[in-house]
């Protein structure tokens, strides 16, 4: 496995805010995180946002679920549930609303269900533009529904994680969806359904903790930063040098944590296979 | 009092540990060790011991007191096989239908290259999604630091009691003020922002009960404890679908976002 080693630059504007640049001349252009090449926006979209040397760029929830969904099948579940400030936490309300603008989202978490590949399927996406995709108690309620509804229409379930965690700011309540969360999953594997999780960049904290980890089979993305406790956290506390490929998709795949790793043009072809190959034989 | 004193106080050395209250709130306790997957994590203690006339597992997160114990014990940051071996007693407590009692009390699960590496994540989860299944009562008593989701993985019970200077919270106080204010010293005002306390928790229904401290470390701390702890198992042991009581008693944190 050829080993990628993203850096992941958090001034460089473009990629942290996950938006286009200011057009110059007419189109507008993107410049690529890791090797720095600067191409029109319409090349990388039309290589599913990766680059030429195999950085996969971050993506929001709906131009993920764009990209896996087969064409019109999406039909979004439980929009309406939207992140309360239940600790009236200093700044959170406006925090909120900015990730709200910069996203184009109401939650960090877009639920529904959709085909793909033919096959029927409970899918949910979160989005690194809101708040790094943390969880508070409204993703949590949504993705507790999705899988409760799963559970109950004998669905599938398909998700793509990328988040930085719990969310600080709803304080135990988030927490506590770690737990609710889990148990949602619990009963929808006890009930013999597959759950797919496909672990994107980043993924850590208390989602790693909770449902990214509880697939029956798990992908991730090339390069992607997974793990439980922040790399710099780490090397901090412990003044070690951290391994080469640490907290990789890589890493993960070679210690026993990620079924495969799976680049996003071949995606979708890979999920239809594994819904196809799960569906009951009697 | 202010909640990072409480912080304070919590992370005291010389409070009470798991090893502490499993020594006297229980009798005939038989520890056992390991997680029968690679090796015995001393961060996690437990094993099979009486309450009163009940045989029930009880684990614990231990600190240890002194220099020598709080390093055999990790400070009490479990890495995976400390969650594993946990996961292994409460399994097997399953299988003779023994309730289950945990004492937490921890900073955080462990931070480090090999924790990570032998995938921290992917054993706090599977901590979670199993005690979500476990068809015996779950009591768990947090005695001193509640940290995240290291603490949450042996605290998916159907009661969480807290003791009064006890703290429960999704990220320390420090670590919220660093990420926040790029100023660890404000972990003061942090601690009071993130609603860490006993009476917080019980203020969202996350701990069913808070137990004064009074006089803790006596023998009629214990005493005490000990007696509340049987007669709740006896209420629990009559709740005919536990896994039921425990799963809706998580599902309601929360479900009350929608619009």
């Amino acid at each position: 496995m050829k080993e990628i080693r993203f850096i992941y630059h958090p001034d460089n504007a473009l990629e942290k805010a996950g938006r286009s640049a200011e057009p110059l001349h007419g189109e507008a252009e993107r410049t690529c995180p890791n090797c720095h090449v600067t191409m029109k926006e319409s090349a990388f979209r039309n290589s599913n946002w990766t680059c030429r040397c195999g950085y996969h760029f971050r993506l929001g929830a709906r131009e993920r679920i764009t990209m896996i969904a087969d064409r019109k099948s999406f039909q979004e579940l439980f929009q309406d549930i939207v992140s309360t400030d239940p600790l009236s936490f200093p700044s959170y309300e406006e925090k909120l609303r900015k990730a709200q603008a910069i996203s184009g989202e109401k939650e960090s978490a877009i639920t529904g269900l959709c085909t793909i590949g033919g096959f029927d399927a409970a899918i949910f996406a979160m989005d690194p533009n809101f708040m790094m995709g943390s969880m508070g108690a409204a993703c949590g309620e949504k993705i507790s529904r999705l899988f409760e509804y799963a559970s109950e229409h004998c669905l599938p379930v398909v998700g793509f994680t990328v988040s930085g965690g719990a969310r600080m700011q709803e304080g135990l309540l988030s927490l506590m969806q770690m737990a609710k969360t889990s148990g949602a999953v619990k009963r929808h594997s006890s009930k013999g359904l597959l759950y797919i999780t496909v672990l994107t960049d980043p993924t850590t904290g208390g989602v790693t903790a909770s449902f990214a980890m509880e697939g029956d089979i798990i992908l991730a993305e090339p390069g992607a930063t997974i793990g439980f406790a922040g790399a710099r956290v780490i090397e901090q506390t412990t003044r070690q040098p951290l391994p080469k490929g640490f907290q990789t998709s890589e890493s993960l795949l070679s210690h026993g944590f990620v079924d495969a790793i799976v680049p996003r043009s071949e995606m979708k072809a890979a999920i239809s296979s594994l819904l196809r190959m799960h569906r009951r034989a009697i | 009092m202010d909640a990072y004193e409480r912080v304070r106080i919590a992370r005291k050395t010389d409070r009470p540990t798991a090893a502490d209250y499993i020594g006297s709130c229980f009798s005939s306790f038989f520890e056992l060790h390991g997680d029968r997957r690679y090796r015995d994590d001393r961060a996690i203690i437990g094993g099979i011991a009486m309450l009163e006339d009940m045989p029930v597992t009880v684990i614990g997160i231990e600190k240890g007191h002194t220099a020598a114990e709080r390093v055999e014990h990790s400070f009490g940051a479990p890495e995976p096989e400390g969650y594993r071996k946990a996961l292994r007693l409460m399994k097997e407590a399953a299988k003779f239908q023994r309730p289950i009692i945990t004492f937490v009390d921890t900073s955080g699960a462990y931070c480090g290259i090999g924790a990570e590496e032998r995938g921290q994540g992917s054993a706090i989860a599977e901590n979670l999604m199993e005690m979500m299944d476990l068809p015996v009562p779950v009591i768990a008593v947090l005695i001193g630091e509640g940290g995240s989701g290291g603490a949450l993985a042996l605290a998916t019970a159907n009661r969480v009691w807290m003791l009064e200077n006890s703290v429960y919270s999704v990220i320390s106080p420090e670590g919220c003020a660093s990420i926040l204010y790029k100023d660890a010293s404000l972990a003061d005002a942090a601690a009071e922002n993130l609603r860490l306390t006993a009476q917080d928790a019980y203020s969202f229904g996350i701990c069913e009960r808070i137990i004064p401290e009074d006089d803790i470390g006596s023998p009629s701390f214990y005493k005490k404890l000990s007696s509340e702890l049987y007669s709740e198992m006896q209420k629990l042991l009559q709740i005919e679908d536990i896994k039921e009581d425990r799963y809706q008693r998580f599902r309601a944190f929360g479900s009350g976002v929608a619009i």
